[in-house]
């Protein structure tokens, strides 16, 4: 396999609070190839998000990268001053955020921000930048996108403000694409726009795309391999095929459940019953195993690490073999 | 008896004109939106209708026309026989009209006060109210309804910028919830969840609904969320309603030709291989909508009454439909 494009090696990342230090990400490790999608699903407040902050760059304080490294080509990136971060950022890292409306600015119009971003990456002229800003809003389906990039963001709707931020990241063609739900607000048929979009971009220009969603069927049609994440460490990654039909993980397999589905006509959800833990109330043994349907001694005592699953890795102990 | 909610041809209008200096420098005409034209539709009490339709149709236009953050440009809205134009008077029953209806908004970062702890957040409307005044009470009332949304009692002490994005939308859930409303409006209230919670929270929609009969509006993309939770369904479409009627007879046999192009673009999560078929066509433009049927320039089934004029809705097999050829189709 080529050299990665991205590596996350151990990484951890926590939160001071006064009441102690709160493990938000906790060991988590992945790599994503030239072209390649790495889906990444998981319960809500699992640290899909913070991950993706952390390799961007962005992580608020007081939340800070404990340990671990982050590579870009083999490089590492985790340790660079704020400044040269910074033109990493957007040049080389393209990020999609889950939240649309922080990401622009209510005063200026969406052409300027565009064009402002355009030209800081590239050297344009202001009628080249502009053009190309328009061509951007037409490839994520901005209709009469000539007439709108003057337009404020408060007067487009959620999903097209989704589609302008998306627009932004693209801007200058990164290596690297984080997108954070990217497709959330937005409806089947523009989502399939989107999508292709993304494709397209990792077999022309190799881009690796780390994508968080919780809609499986966007990561069953885009990602090539799916880490799930539960309470701040990966439970399971494989293959998509694999992950989504023979999910390896009690709580993979509890997330599969809880799908509705048009074939179906039940009255209520399979749902997994309870919630993920509080960060400062991880269980000792798998953060799982009050949840857990399949749980028996060991898991109560003994964090689990990722394990060979059959194709995939779970961390797990159903699959310690020995220990069954 | 009259239904519980009443849109009666309800349009709205925004003025996106560049700004007044600028048009006259550079001699643009005004620009108007039409955002929702002539949109009627009934709910009855304790029924769940969903909206769907492309990204930039109108549908959360539609809702904030029903709670009143929006004044229609022309027609009505009625909730419990009120017209929604009197819940901004400080009047007791407009006051009661308030507490009734309330609205789950679909970017949950950008209605959540930074500034409030959690447990003010989802207090506020039953002070506002002055539904509970003993502090105990309240306090318990805001734990529990926390614990609806699988959050504790600890989480109301931190801020909203200390949790994620769906434990977020869980925090505007459990608010929305807080005045006892009985009218509920929900702007893709579980998109940002997780399909585990996202279960927990659709089941816990339908437990309220059928211990206090609660009337939702539920806007989403997700047309299984919508299968699951929805009695009937709005299909919108450059700011018209162009098919609604029965979940069944709308998902199972639909009539007009952008449901059916909605139907097959789904995401295809049992991998069969097929691509998705997207909707094909240009997205079409608002400020300046086709003459005709606003869809002829995507719809296969065009023919020469689609660019004349524009269908009006009739009803049959079980629903209201706005398209000719549909309308040819049955005798
Ligand atoms: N500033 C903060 N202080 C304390 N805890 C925080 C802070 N920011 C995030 N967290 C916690 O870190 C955890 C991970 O958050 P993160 O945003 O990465 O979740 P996520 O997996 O993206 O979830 P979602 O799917 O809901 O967006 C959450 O439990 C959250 O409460
Ligand atoms: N305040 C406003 N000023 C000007 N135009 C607006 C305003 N609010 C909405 N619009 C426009 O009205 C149309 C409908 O927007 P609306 O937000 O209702 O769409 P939506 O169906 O909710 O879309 P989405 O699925 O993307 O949220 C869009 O073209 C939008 O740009
Ligand atoms: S380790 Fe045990 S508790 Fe955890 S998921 Fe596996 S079986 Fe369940
Ligand atoms: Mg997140
Ligand atoms: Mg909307």
């Amino acid at each position: 396999m080529a050299q990665p494009v991205l590596e996350v090696k151990n990484l951890h990342i926590e939160f001071p609070t006064r009441r102690g230090v709160l493990k938000a990400v906790d060991d988590v490790s992945f790599s994503i190839a030239p072209g390649e999608v790495l889906g990444v699903v998981g319960e809500s407040g699992a640290g899909k998000s913070l991950t993706g902050a952390a390799i961007i760059g962005l992580l608020e304080p007081p939340g800070r990268i404990a340990s671990g490294q982050i590579l870009l080509n083999g490089q590492r990136i985790d340790n660079l001053p704020y400044e040269q971060m910074r033109t990493i950022r957007g040049r080389q890292i393209g990020a999609i955020f889950q939240d649309p409306l922080t990401s622009l600015n209510p005063l200026y119009t969406v052409g300027r921000q565009l064009t402002e971003t355009i030209q800081t990456h590239l050297d344009l002229s202001d009628a080249a930048a502009r053009d190309r800003a328009v061509k951007l809003l037409e490839e994520v389906g901005i209709p009469a996108a000539r007439e709108r990039i003057d337009h404020y963001p408060h007067q487009f709707s959620g999903g097209m403000r989704q589609r302008v931020v998306i627009s932004l990241a693209l801007a200058a063609e990164p290596k690297v694409i984080i997108a954070d739900e990217p497709t959330t607000a937005l409806d089947v048929s523009i989502q399939a726009q989107i999508i292709t979009l993304l494709k397209r971009l990792c077999r022309d220009h190799g881009t690796a795309v780390m994508l968080v969603t919780h809609d499986m069927g966007v990561i069953a049609e885009t990602a090539d391999r799916v880490a799930v994440m539960y309470a701040g460490r990966i439970a399971e990654i494989g293959p998509v095929a694999d992950v989504i039909h023979k999910p390896q993980h009690p709580y993979t397999v509890g997330l599969m459940g809880s799908i509705p589905e048009f074939d179906s006509d039940r009255e209520r959800l399979i749902q997994i019953d309870g919630a993920m833990p509080r960060l400062d109330a991880i269980p000792a043994g798998c953060a799982f195993n009050p949840r857990c349907t399949r749980v028996h001694d060991r898991c109560k005592r003994e964090r689990p690490d990722l394990l060979p699953a059959g194709v995939s890795e779970a961390a797990c102990w159903l699959h310690a073999g020995a220990a069954r | 008896m009259n239904p519980f909610v009443q849109l009666n041809n309800v349009s709205k209008t925004f003025d996106v004109s560049a700004p007044w200096l600028n048009r006259v420098l550079e001699r643009k005409p005004q620009t108007f939106l039409h955002a929702v034209s002539d949109v009627s539709f009934d709910i009855r009490r304790g029924e769940t209708l969903a909206l769907v339709g492309e990204s930039g149709c109108g549908k959360s236009t539609v809702a904030r026309l029903i709670v009143g953050l929006y004044a229609p440009s022309q027609g009505s809205v009625t909730v419990d026989g009120q017209d929604m134009k009197s819940a901004a008077q400080s009047t007791d029953a407009s006051r009661a009209l308030r507490r009734k209806v309330q609205m789950i908004f679909q970017d949950p970062y950008a209605s959540l006060n930074p500034r409030w702890r959690v447990a003010d957040i989802v207090a506020e409307p039953i002070r506002t109210h002055k539904l509970i005044t003993d502090p105990a009470a309240l306090d318990k009332r805001v734990a529990e309804l926390l614990g609806f949304v699988k959050l504790t009692a600890k989480d109301g002490e931190k801020y909203p910028h200390q949790f994620s994005g769906g434990q977020r939308q869980r925090i505007s859930i459990a608010r929305a919830l807080a005045s006892n409303p009985e009218f509920l409006i929900c702007d893709e209230p579980t998109s940002a969840l997780d399909v585990s919670v996202q279960a927990q929270v659709l089941n816990l929609m339908k437990d309220l609904q059928r211990e206090m009969g609660l009337t939702y509006l539920f806007i989403s993309h997700n047309l299984q969320v919508v299968h699951h939770i929805a009695d009937r369904v709005g299909v919108m479409y450059l700011g018209r309603v162009v098919e609604i009627g029965d979940k069944r007879e709308v998902f199972g046999n639909p009539q007009h030709p952008y449901t059916r192009m909605l139907l097959d673009a789904i995401p295809d999560l049992k991998m069969t291989g097929k691509a998705r078929t997207p909707v094909a066509g240009e997205v079409p433009n608002p400020l300046n909508p086709p003459a005709g049927c606003a869809f002829n320039p995507r719809c296969p089934k065009r023919f020469a009454p689609c660019d004349q004029s524009r269908p009006q809705t009739v009803s049959f097999k079980g629903r209201d439909v706005a398209c000719f050829a549909a309308q040819e189709a049955t005798p």
